[in-house]
C-alpha cells in the first residue's frame, strides 16, 4: 500500500511537471492554513446586528420546516417543551443528553415529562439536546459530538427538540468554526476537532421518490428550537 | 460495473420509447433547473462565490500532492487511517481487508459514487458480506438490480408504482395487503425497513464530499440523515474519496457549501452536512472504533497537466444533467456508466477509455448550459470537444462521418469551390423536393427524417442573396 501512496504522489507529480514542493513552497502553504482566511461571506446575515440575525435564524430554519418557539427566560423551557409535546399528541417520555448546557433548566417544574439522561437508544421517540451555535444564514443547527452530546441523539429519536440560547446565534459557518477552535483549543494553542460536527438544517428529507418532499427519511421527522432570548429585546 | 457507453445509440434508442422514464424525466424538467434558479437569485453573491470556488479547487489541484499529505498527517494524529489504491480492485481488497478483519457480516452503505466507480458490493457479496445501500434513492435501485441514473438522486428514472411494486417483491415479510400507493407510505416502510439494518450493521461505509487537509477530517451531505446513522453505529467507518476531494481549510470548505446545495437541489443547504474526524474519542459513548480514508486515483493523477485538469474541480452537483436536454431526453442510464450527463460525458472517456465511451462526448448539442450553470466553471463543452478531437484521431469515429468530415474541410478551405459545390447541391435538392418543398426521407439522413420532414433548400444560398442585395444597394 505504501507503494502506491509513493506511486500517487509521484503520478501526480509528474503529471504536474515538477518533484516534491521545496520548503519554501510547502511553508507558504501551511501558512495559508495556519492563518485560516476567511473567503467572501455573503452580507445576508453578516451585515446584520445580532438581535436582526436572530430574527433571521429563525425565519430560515421555519422556511425548511423547522419550527421554532422563543421563551424569555431559562425558566420558560419546560413548558415549551411540554407544550410542543401536548399540542402534536406526542409521548412525554424523552431521552436527554448529559449536556451541561441543558442543567440549569428547572425541569421537575413539569413532573409530567419523563426525562431519562444519556445516550439515545432504539425506540426513543423524543430527544432533547443543546446544541453549540446557530447559523443565521440558512437557519443551520451547529452540534458537536462529546462526552455529554453523543451524535446518534440527534437522528434516532422521531423527534429532535434542541434547547439553545439567544447568544448562541452566529452569522455565518466560518464565525462557527471560529467560536469552535477557540472552544476546542487545548493548553498546547491547538485546537482539536471533535469526532463528529453536525450541520442539521432543517428535520429530515427526501426527493427520492418523483421528486417529492417527504419529511423524516431516516433522522427525525420533526426539529423543533426552544430558543431562549438572553439578551435585551430586539 | 461493467460499461456499456459503446451502446449509447441503442440505449438512448430504447430510453425514447421507455413510458415511465419519460414521466420521470418530465418531473425533473420541471423541477431541479427551477429551484436552482430561484435559490441562485436570492444569493447576490453567488457569481463571486462561483470564481473564488473556482479559485479554491485550481489552487488545491496545482499542490495535490501537499495537501493530500498534509490531510493524511492530521488523519493519522486523530489515530485514523489513510489507505493509497491506484485501481478500482485495490480499493475493493482494501474495504474487503478491513471488513474482513472485523468480522463484518453486513455493511451499511451511505451514497458514495467511488463505491460504484469500483464495483464495491457485487465484491463484498461474492466474499460473504452483505452490503445495504441506506440512501432511499440507492436502496431502490439496489433491490432492483439496478445501477444510478442520477449522481444525487439515483432512482430519478422511476415512478412510484415501479417502487412500490419493487418493495412488495422485497419487504415478503409485511402484510401483503397494505397500500403502498403514496410516497409517503413508501418512505416510511424504507425508513422502518432500514433503521433495523442500521442497528445490526458492522461496519459503516459513506463517500466524501470534501475532504478537509487543515482538520483530516471528511464531509458528506445528505438530506436523509442516513449517512450519519450509518458512520455512528458501527465499529468502524471506512470513507471512500477520490483524490481531488481534498480543500485545504474550513474556511474553504464552507464557501463550497454554499454552492453545492443551491447548484445540485437549489436548497439553501442541504439537511445535514457531517465533518467527521478520526474515530470515537476514549470518552465519547458513541461513534465508530476505528476511520479508514480509503482513497482512489483510477487515472485521475494522470488528468492533471492535460485539457481535462478542470474537470477534477467538480464536486458532484449534479448541475450539468439537471440542465442538459440530451439527458433530460434520455435519462441517465443510456450513458452505460456511473456518471451521467455532460460531467459523465468528460469524465467516462478519461476513466474507462475513449473506445469504450467515444459517442458520449458526440452526445451533446454544444448548447452551453452545463457550463452555465457549473458552480465550478468546468468548460464541459470544450472538453467534450477535446475528446471528439481524440476520437476522430484515433479513428475511432464511423468512416463516413470521417470522409464526410474530411470532404467538407476541402471544400470550406476552397471558398470558391464551396459556394459552386453547395450553390449546385441546393438547387438540385430544390428540384428534388419538388412543390411540396421537403422530403419524407433522405438517404444518410434517416436520423432526422423519422421524426420530422426535412425542408427542401429554396434554390439559392445565402451567399448569393447577400450579394445581389450588395449590388442594389451599390446601385441605389
Amino acid at each position: 500500500m505504501s507503494q502506491s501512496r509513493e506511486q500517487i504522489l509521484g503520478s501526480i507529480r509528474r503529471s504536474l511537471k515538477r518533484g516534491p514542493l521545496d520548503t519554501g513552497a510547502r511553508s507558504e502553504l501551511e501558512e495559508r492554513i495556519a492563518e485560516h482566511r476567511r473567503n467572501l461571506v455573503p452580507a445576508r446575515a453578516a451585515a446584520l446586528p445580532h438581535p436582526a440575525q436572530v430574527d433571521l435564524f429563525r425565519a430560515m430554519a421555519e422556511e425548511v420546516q423547522t419550527t421554532v418557539t422563543r421563551v424569555a427566560r431559562v425558566e420558560d423551557v419546560p413548558a415549551a417543551v411540554a407544550d410542543y409535546l401536548s399540542q402534536r399528541n406526542l409521548p412525554s417520555r424523552l431521552v436527554m443528553t448529559p449536556d451541561p448546557q441543558l442543567d440549569g433548566i428547572p425541569w421537575q417544574e413539569r413532573p409530567m415529562l419523563d426525562i431519562r439522561r444519556g445516550r439515545a437508544e432504539d425506540g426513543d421517540q423524543v430527544g432533547v439536546t443543546a446544541c453549540f451555535a446557530g447559523i443565521a444564514e440558512t437557519g443551520t443547527l451547529m452540534l458537536v459530538s462529546g462526552a455529554q452530546s453523543p451524535t446518534r441523539n440527534n437522528f434516532l429519536p422521531d423527534t429532535h427538540i434542541v434547547v439553545m440560547r439567544g447568544r448562541q446565534v452566529v452569522p455565518s459557518y466560518e464565525e462557527g468554526w471560529t467560536r469552535l477552535r477557540d472552544a476546542q483549543r487545548g493548553a498546547d494553542g491547538r485546537a482539536a476537532m471533535p469526532r463528529t460536527v453536525n450541520f442539521i438544517t432543517g428535520p429530515s428529507r427526501t426527493g427520492d421518490i418523483e421528486q417529492r418532499l417527504e419529511l423524516g427519511a431516516h433522522g427525525p421527522r420533526r426539529l423543533h428550537i426552544v430558543l431562549i432570548d438572553d439578551e435585551a429585546a430586539s | 460495473m461493467q460499461p456499456t457507453s459503446h451502446a449509447f445509440k441503442d440505449n438512448a434508442h430504447q430510453a425514447l420509447g421507455n413510458a415511465n422514464l419519460q414521466k420521470a424525466l418530465a418531473l425533473m424538467r420541471s423541477g431541479f433547473p427551477a429551484r436552482r434558479a430561484a435559490a441562485v437569485a436570492r444569493l447576490p453573491e453567488f457569481e463571486a462565490l462561483r470564481d473564488q470556488g473556482k479559485a479554491i479547487k485550481d489552487h488545491v489541484l496545482e499542490n495535490l500532492d501537499f495537501y493530500l499529505e498534509t490531510f493524511e498527517k492530521n488523519v493519522k494524529a486523530q489515530g485514523g487511517h489513510v489507505h493509497w489504491c491506484r485501481t478500482p480492485q485495490e480499493a475493493r481488497d482494501t474495504v474487503l481487508a478491513i471488513c474482513q478483519r472485523l468480522g463484518a457480516k453486513t455493511v451499511t452503505k451511505g451514497k458514495t459514487m467511488i463505491a460504484e466507480e469500483i464495483a464495491l458490493n457485487d465484491h463484498l457479496e461474492q466474499n460473504g458480506i452483505t452490503p445495504v445501500e441506506t440512501d432511499l434513492g440507492e436502496y431502490i435501485i439496489q433491490i432492483r438490480k439496478e445501477y444510478p441514473s442520477h449522481i444525487i438522486a439515483p432512482a430519478i428514472h422511476l415512478v412510484k408504482e415501479q417502487i412500490a411494486e419493487s418493495f412488495r417483491e422485497t419487504h415478503r415479510d409485511l402484510d401483503p395487503a397494505r397500500r403502498l400507493e403514496e410516497a409517503p407510505t413508501l418512505v416510511a416502510e424504507a425508513r422502518a425497513v432500514l433503521r433495523q439494518k442500521f442497528l445490526a450493521a458492522d461496519v459503516g461505509i459513506t463517500g466524501a464530499n470534501f475532504c478537509v487537509a487543515e482538520t483530516g477530517s471528511t464531509v458528506i451531505v445528505t438530506n436523509e440523515g442516513n449517512g450519519d446513522l450509518t458512520q455512528t453505529l458501527t465499529k468502524a467507518h471506512i470513507v471512500l474519496a477520490s483524490l481531488e476531494k481534498v480543500v485545504p481549510t474550513l474556511e474553504d470548505l464552507s464557501t463550497i457549501l454554499r454552492l453545492l446545495a443551491r447548484s445540485a437541489t437549489g436548497q439553501e443547504f442541504s439537511t445535514y452536512t457531517t465533518v467527521s474526524t478520526g474515530p470515537r474519542r476514549p470518552e465519547d459513548t458513541d461513534g465508530p472504533g476505528e476511520f479508514h480514508v480509503v482513497f482512489l486515483d483510477n487515472g485521475r493523477s494522470a488528468m492533471l497537466g492535460t485539457e481535462f485538469q478542470d474537470m477534477l474541480r467538480c464536486i458532484r452537483c449534479g448541475a450539468c444533467m439537471n440542465h442538459c436536454p440530451v439527458y433530460a431526453t434520455v435519462g441517465g442510464h443510456a450513458y452505460g456508466w456511473v456518471y451521467p450527463g455532460p460531467m459523465g460525458a468528460v469524465l467516462t472517456p478519461t476513466l474507462v477509455g475513449v473506445d469504450e465511451a467515444g459517442h458520449l462526448p458526440n452526445a451533446s448539442t454544444f448548447c452551453g448550459r452545463c457550463e452555465s450553470v457549473c458552480p465550478m466553471k468546468i468548460p464541459l463543452p470544450g472538453m467534450m470537444r477535446h475528446w471528439r478531437e481524440r476520437e476522430f484521431e484515433r479513428q475511432l469515429s464511423p468512416a463516413a462521418y470521417r470522409y464526410g468530415l474530411a470532404l467538407w474541410a476541402f471544400l470550406a478551405q476552397r471558398p470558391p469551390l464551396y459556394r459552386f459545390v453547395t450553390g449546385l447541391a441546393s438547387r438540385l435538392l430544390g428540384w428534388a423536393g419538388g412543390p411540396r418543398g421537403r422530403f419524407r426521407s433522405l438517404p444518410l439522413a434517416q436520423g432526422w427524417t423519422a421524426g420530422r420532414d426535412m425542408p427542401a433548400p429554396e434554390g439559392r444560398s445565402f451567399m448569393s442573396l447577400w450579394a445581389e442585395r450588395q449590388k442594389h444597394r451599390s446601385a441605389a
